[in-house]
């Protein structure tokens, strides 16, 4: 005859119900999903302005700040909004920077070409992208 | 003059058992404010068993009397009343009432107190942190603690449901009333 299991691991056993377990790995998938997102350097902590070849600035992102970054066309106006940052103004025919909005992902870009300004978002290391190669 | 009958105050029975569970829930809600956090806000909600327990036993209403008693009671006593922490302490109280609602109406066979532990620990913190990110700090860096809140709230959660289950399979006996 086996030995009868212990009595907590019973009531465990109990107590716990199949969709229990369900939830359970829900939560566990909502909690690494969090830590993934929030603390593994997707979010961004700096943003890069250059101007030309030149970089024009390095700034925290969690702040509130608006900057003026001189182009052979003009002002760039770049605002940095609490771990937002987007171009608010530029003097460029198309406007392609400035209709791409606010940025809030490490890695993005909003390029103003005709200006040569560029926004880049800085993450707790630098990610591949196109710019790199 | 006389006093008309009508005017004395009788407390039914109802109302005996909600000040006896609320009691009960207060007594923890004051256990578990002296304890040391390593962060404000990470709490183990012990008291949060007495609000499972009631919705098991006696449904949904007295269970949200005996939860809105204790935070009003329990933040009387702590003297937080009003304060922005009472102010957390209901939110977080009626989002996780709000979640019991629904959730005491999923299959009783597939969920039991697990399930709806961790289900109303995440609805408490996360009411808690709709009211911290929209009234007291409107800032994006309150996202950095959310991992740990929501870590916390899986530990506690499953805690408080596996002691809620232990609590209900008990014989009729242990039944305060």
């Amino acid at each position: 005859m086996p030995a009868p299991a212990s009595r907590p691991y019973r009531d465990l056993k109990r107590a716990v119900r199949p969709g229990d377990w369900l939830t359970m790995g829900a939560a566990i998938a909502l909690v690494v999903v969090l830590f993934n997102r929030l603390w593994l350097g997707e979010t961004a902590s700096k943003v890069q302005i250059r101007a030309g070849n030149q970089i024009h600035a390095t700034l925290s992102i969690n702040q509130q700040r608006v900057v003026q970054v001189p182009g052979p066309l003009g002002i760039t106006t770049v605002v940095i909004d609490h771990g937002k940052a987007r171009v608010a103004n530029d003097p460029g025919a198309r406007q392609y920077c400035v209709k791409q909005g606010w940025l809030d992902q490490a890695g993005q870009v909003a390029m103003c070409l005709p200006n040569q300004v560029s926004v880049e978002l800085l993450g707790s290391r630098k990610l591949h992208d196109s710019l790199n190669y | 003059m006389s006093e008309k009958p009508g005017h004395i105050l009788h407390a039914s029975a109802d109302d005996h058992r909600i000040a006896k569970l609320a009691a009960i829930a207060i007594g923890l809600h004051l256990i578990e404010a002296v304890l040391p956090s390593p962060l404000p806000g990470v709490k183990p909600g012990i008291a949060n068993i007495v609000t499972l327990y009631v919705l098991y036993k006696f449904g949904i209403g007295t269970a949200a009397w005996v939860s809105l008693l204790r935070v009003f009671a329990g933040s009387l006593l702590l003297g937080h009343m009003l304060s922005p922490t009472f102010v957390l302490s209901l939110s977080g109280a009626i989002a996780s009432l709000l979640v019991l609602f629904f959730a005491i109406r999923l299959p009783h066979r597939w969920f039991g107190p697990v399930s709806l532990s961790i289900l109303a620990a995440f609805a408490h913190i996360g009411g808690q942190l709709l009211v911290v990110w929209l009234w007291l700090i409107p800032h994006a860096g309150i996202a950095y603690l959310t991992p740990l809140f929501a870590l916390a709230a899986l530990v506690f959660g499953v805690i408080n449901g596996l002691v809620t289950a232990r609590l209900l399979s008990k014989p009729k006996s242990a039944t305060p009333d």
